[in-house]
């Protein structure tokens, strides 16, 4: 029994929005999208058949309302819907209701989702089940006999755990034998005194973790099948940052038995569609943590070493089709990696990043590279949604092979108007660690000094590409200035010229602080550059329309390409990026205006608080403003004692990096 | 079109000894311009560096475009002319591009005698403003100047051409619709204040800049008044309460970014009327003309050779290749701009100066801006010729090139002597732009010449009351002639009292003719009216 599927809905944005699109209209769909007022010039509305807008811009009013996004169903006449991943997609209350409008939801059933939407019933269940779980004591006894035994059970290392606790509270590891009885004392104080609770309990600590999860697919026919394994131990803050398939040192036998315990706690749910269960590793050992009732981020790892095309299978399976492949069918060839590019600041603590995509040149789709992206050039990266701008994945023979294109594919990758952890994911593919494949969940952490090396000063390199860039740039403007009227006229057509004299200018930048000047000699076929510290270098070069320079710098030829915004210069070269602000003394400088008592927005954001108001005395560390953004709360405290001058923004208000928020004036 | 060809023969002695000559030359001149461009020297540098403010020459950079060309003009000017030093006569003039427009520059130099007018001084700014007007070039004063230089007051106060010409140039070019925007960023006293008061906008920069007509001296002298200089007269008194300026600056660079501002709203155009094509460079190396150039002024040269290395592609057509000989014209392009050249290449006989006069008249008929090549001892002499109406001949081409309101530019190339140089758009046929190379020579007649005619007249003198003048004493009274022509026919001596615009590299020729080929195009074409010929 099958039914028709002529019209998708997907309710989602971004990459993943244009990714099932594609999908859907290789397979003959049409494409319906949704969008928030935020979104109503984006990718995902620009690549539907048809878009209909479903509400205001944060996503409780628009993407996560169900009745909104049903009536665009209707309307359209869409016999399903792709719920994509985040938002509603574990939605079990949106999956019955779609069931309920007679839509079909390209997702598992919502009991499925039910059964894995509470961790410890899931758990239990799995166990059931036959499905590995993290060794442990979740018994109600607390003699501290019995949970020093337990311990020993379990196997040291070990971590206690507050019963009721969270947040680390009450958290202690314990490495051997002798130290658990006062470990257990402490903890049951700390648990004691946060949650007015001192039950613990002892699970097995993993010092290395691994997490790899397995990618999982059920027909409504009874067939269950994997197509393997993901390793996505490259985390920071629980967050995924570097995902790949399969997993490293992964043997056929043991790689079977994980399928096999994954497509159990499937069958146990009575799952259908797709679906990922999440294992955390350590040595031969893995553990279930939690399914995943969707389809992931990373699925695109799992597509290119299996040939197949998932969100096909979902819509196939949605139809009620079998399966296309048996399990002994699923392909495993080569190796792929996907990353992805957040705009986010790595020395900022990854801080989100909102505003404008000035400019956005992502690797081009030869073969072994795959971009994902649902934003162009000029699109913005709004407060309201995930931060991610692209994915790549890379496919290659082998693991060496996918991550040399990987590199290759990030050395390509350029985004000037907000930071992005472009470099970061560079040097994770540049650590050796990584190259050799020492992958725990760790592994950001521990080299964290090799993968974020801080600001660097601009090197001569950079200083030459964008004096070149900007003299190359006066120069194409200065040819243009009297198009019309004197298309070829020498005074635009000779850079630097004098009469019986040679020329030169000068060039200032600001890199933060620093002032750096260049002189620019004119010579012929280019220039002479004085760089600080008395270097200096000869350069020549042309730029093509788009931007690209071919530079020679004292001869060595490279391409590079220069990016204004405003006054900041971007330099792209040699796979590297560096930003520069060309300083104009002929533009009255505001510098002088003291920044003393000014106290400014950390990011961008919406007020959620005003702790004070014009004329309160405040002492050094009160809070006075707090800014939230990306989820997260930014309390601006006062830096010193003082009274309030003015507030300049209320509850409510959006407020842009460096804006100032409210005047702090010395006390009498 | 046809292309001339190359005749030039690399590996002769001559070639080698005319090239080593004049590449000399160049690099002289070179050298004394880079001295020039040194100001005031470094104590005065020092000085003026250390209150804030930009050299002059930096101020013009500043202002400039970034990479624009700068066309100086004058750079000898006073050269060598006052007891004391006085490095191009205190100010720096020429044409840049500013927010895209051709402006013309006038800029004080404050290090060399503070900036004061000399009599050369007041000539060159007359000169730098009757260019603007007749090309339409806003005007932007970088005013940095204590005024007339007073033990000079003699010639530079009273005269037509004097001090008060520069305010009255002013009223009339604004009055024709060229900006004049004046940036004060030094003082400007006295009749100097008029350049800011009389301008269509102006800047002063704050703590920097004063305006008066009476400084603090002279008004506790005459009132008993005490009061500072920036009370009196700075930025903050002309651009909150007297209205005198418009614009507060910082400092010397933001002064020049708002004078930047400023013209680019001013809304000009170019309306030319040419048939412009895309430049092609000349086939040949415009530094083959150091070789080419006889280092013998007696030695004749094809001009032809030099005109290949100045025009896009080479490309000539003659007009009237096989009539008037000594006189080459024809058309061309430079920079892509169509031109009429005239150019000696000999004495000018009545059949020279004939066609010339129809030459000049087909370039005025097709609004074709003309360019004169100028190498010439003269006219022809002798019965035959002065028979032949060979004083009528050159006039109808004196009175052509006088009325051609065609863009007129001339280039002396040789020698610039007698009604050579009227016939040829000598200074006194208002050509836009005349320059000179190292190598060449003005005067009424050559110094040999001279020295003879004056020579022959005194011999008569004595011969005629029965006296003897002996060989030895001839060669006594001729020499000091000789060297007088020298020196006063000298291209240093003409460019510093501003008989020309500029000594120019032969190699650079082209480039000079195209900026100010461009430059003239910001006025509007003027339709030719010429006088009665005599035929």
């Amino acid at each position: 029994m099958t039914r028709p599927i002529r019209t998708l809905l997907i309710a989602n944005r971004g990459e993943i929005a244009v990714r099932v699109m594609r999908t859907a209209r290789d397979m003959g769909l049409k494409t319906v999208a949704v969008y928030s007022e935020a979104d109503a010039r984006a990718l995902h509305v620009e690549s539907a058949d048809e878009a209909y807008p479903i509400g205001r811009a944060p996503a409780r009013e628009s993407y996560l309302r169900i009745d909104a996004i049903l009536d665009a169903a209707r309307k359209a006449g869409a016999d399903a819907i792709h719920p994509g991943y985040g938002f509603l997609s574990e939605n079990a209350e949106f999956a019955d209701a779609c069931e309920k409008a007679g839509i079909a939801f390209v997702g598992p059933p919502a009991s499925a989702i039910r059964a894995m939407g509470s961790k410890s019933a899931a758990k239990a269940l799995m166990e059931k089940a036959g499905v590995p779980l993290v060794p442990g004591y979740h018994g109600e006894d607390q003699d501290p006999a019995l949970l020093a035994r337990e311990a020993d059970r379990i196997g040291y290392p070990v971590l206690i755990k507050a019963s009721a606790g969270g947040g680390g509270k009450g958290m202690k590891v314990v490495r051997e034998a002798g130290e658990f009885a006062e470990a257990l004392a402490s903890a049951q104080r700390e648990a004691k005194n946060a949650f007015g609770d001192d039950r613990v309990l002892i699970e097995k600590y993993l010092t290395k973790p691994r997490h790899i999860e397995v990618q999982v697919f059920a027909d409504s026919h009874g067939n269950c099948v994997y197509l393997h394994e993901r390793d996505c131990s490259i985390q920071r803050r629980h967050q995924k940052v570097v995902e790949e398939a399969p997993a490293p040192g992964m043997s056929p036998e043991r790689r079977a038995r994980m399928g096999q315990a994954a497509v159990d706690a499937a069958k146990a749910v009575g799952y259908v569609g797709a679906g990922t269960v999440e294992f955390i590793a350590e040595g031969d050992g893995f553990f279930f943590m939690e399914m995943n009732t969707r389809l992931q981020v990373e699925h695109p790892v799992t597509e290119a070493i299996t040939g197949q095309d998932l969100v096909e299978w979902q819509i196939r399976v949605a139809r009620g089709e079998k399966l296309p492949l048996s399990q002994a069918d699923i392909p495993l060839e080569g190796h792929a990696f996907e990353v992805r590019l957040y705009a986010e600041d790595p020395d900022k603590d990854f801080l989100p990043q909102v505003g404008r995509l000035d400019h956005l040149l992502l690797p081009a789709a030869i073969p072994g590279v795959r971009v994902d992206s649902g934003v162009r050039a000029g699109d913005s990266v709004s407060i309201h949604y995930d931060p991610m701008i692209a994915k790549i994945i890379t496919y290659g023979a082998d693991r060496a092979e996918a991550a040399g294109r990987m590199s290759a594919a990030l050395a390509a990758t350029e985004v000037v108007g907000l930071p992005t952890n472009r470099a970061f994911l560079q040097a994770i593919f540049a650590t050796p660690a990584f190259a050799a494949a020492e992958l725990d969940t760790g592994f950001i952490e521990r080299h964290r000094a090799e993968l974020l090396p801080g600001p660097a000063p601009a090197s001569a390199r950079d200083l030459t590409l964008a004096s070149l860039f900007l003299l190359l740039d006066e120069a194409r403007a200065s040819a243009a200035a009297a198009e019309a009227q004197d298309p070829f006229s020498p005074w635009g057509l000779a850079p630097g010229w004098r009469l019986n004299r040679s020329a030169f200018v000068d060039l200032t930048f600001a890199a933060g602080a620093e002032r750096i000047a260049v002189r620019a000699h004119y010579v012929p076929g280019g220039f002479r550059l004085d760089l600080p510290e008395g270097a200096s270098v000869h350069v020549e070069g042309a730029m093509a329309a788009d931007g690209t320079l071919e530079a020679r710098l004292d001869g060595v030829r490279m391409r590079a390409r220069v990016v204004r915004a405003g006054q900041r210069l971007t330099v792209f070269a040699a796979g590297a990026e560096a930003s520069l602000d060309h300083v104009d003394p002929r533009l009255a400088s505001i510098e002088a205006t003291g920044t003393a008592g000014r106290l400014v927005a950390p990011m961008p954001g919406t007020i959620t608080r005003v702790a004070v108001g014009a004329g309160d005395k405040v002492r050094k560390g009160d809070a006075l403003v707090v800014v939230e953004a990306m989820k997260m709360e930014h309390t601006v405290a006062a830096p010193r004692d003082g009274i309030v001058g003015s507030v300049r923004f209320a509850v409510g208000d959006l407020v842009d990096e460096g804006a100032e928020l409210l005047i702090l004036e010395d006390a009498e | 079109m046809a292309i001339i060809e190359d005749a030039v023969d690399r590996r002769s002695d001559t070639y080698a000894r005319n090239r080593e000559a004049l590449a000399a030359s160049v690099s002289e001149l070179r050298g004394h311009v880079e001295r020039i461009a040194e100001g005031g020297g470094a104590v005065a540098r020092e000085r003026h560096l250390k209150r804030g403010k930009l050299l002059p020459r930096d101020r013009i950079r500043t202002l400039l475009d970034t990479g624009s060309p700068f066309l100086e003009l004058s750079q000898l000017a006073a050269f060598g002319m006052y007891d004391d030093d006085v490095p191009a006569a205190g100010i720096i003039t020429g044409i840049g591009r500013v927010s895209g427009r051709e402006c013309m520059i006038v800029a004080n130099d404050a290090t060399v005698k503070g900036g004061t007018y000399f009599p050369v001084t007041v000539k060159k700014h007359l000169r730098a403003q009757a260019i603007a007007r007749e090309n339409h070039l806003p005007c932007l004063y970088l005013v940095d100047s204590g005024g007339a230089n007073l033990p000079n007051q003699d010639e530079v106060f009273p005269d037509r051409e004097h001090f008060g010409r520069i305010f009255f140039n002013q009223a009339n070019m604004s009055a024709e619709g060229i900006a004049q925007i004046a940036v004060v960023m030094g003082s400007c006293t006295a009749g100097g204040a008029y350049v800011p008061a009389m301008a269509d906008q102006s800047i002063m920069v704050k703590n920097q800049a004063t305006i008066f007509l009476g400084g603090p001296p002279l008004v506790k002298a005459a009132t008993g008044e005490v009061v500072t200089a920036e009370e009196l007269g700075g930025a903050d008194v002309h651009t909150r309460v007297s209205g005198v300026a418009d614009h507060m600056a910082e400092n010397d660079a933001h002064a020049l970014g708002i004078a930047r501002t400023i013209v680019g709203n001013l809304n000009t155009s170019k309306a030319h009327g040419l048939d412009i094509t895309p430049p092609r460079a000349p086939l040949y190396d415009a530094e083959e003309i150091y070789g080419i150039v006889s280092q013998d002024p007696k030695k004749p040269f094809d001009v032809r050779q030099i005109i290949a290395r100045i025009v896009d592609g080479s490309e000539f057509d003659e007009f009237k290749p096989l009539y008037g000989q000594t006189l080459v014209t024809g058309f061309a392009r430079i920079f892509g701009y169509p031109v009429g050249i005239i150019a000696n290449n000999g004495i000018l006989f009545s059949e020279s100066a004939l066609k010339g006069a129809h030459f000049v008249e087909l370039c005025c008929q097709r609004n074709i801006p003309l360019v004169f090549l100028q190498n010439i001892t003269g006219f022809m002499v002798g019965r035959k010729y002065e028979s032949g109406g060979i004083a009528k001949d050159g006039a109808k081409l004196v009175n052509a090139v006088s009325c051609a309101s065609v863009p007129k530019f001339t280039v002396v190339i040789g020698n610039s002597f007698g009604a050579g140089n009227y016939g040829m758009c000598g200074r006194a046929y208002d050509p836009r732009f005349l320059w000179m190379w190292p190598n060449s020579r003005i005067s009424v007649m050559g110094g040999e010449q001279a020295a003879n005619v004056l020579a022959q007249v005194k011999r008569d003198g004595i011969e005629g009351k029965g006296g003897t003048w002996s060989a030895d004493e001839e060669n006594a009274f001729k020499a000091p002639i000789q060297a007088q022509y020298e020196r006063q026919g000298h291209p240093y001596y003409s460019s510093a009292r501003l008989w020309d615009d500029g000594v120019i590299d032969p190699a650079d020729t082209r480039m000079v003719l195209a900026l100010a080929l461009s430059a003239t195009l910001n006025a509007p074409t003027r339709e030719t009216r010429f006088g009665v010929f005599r035929m």
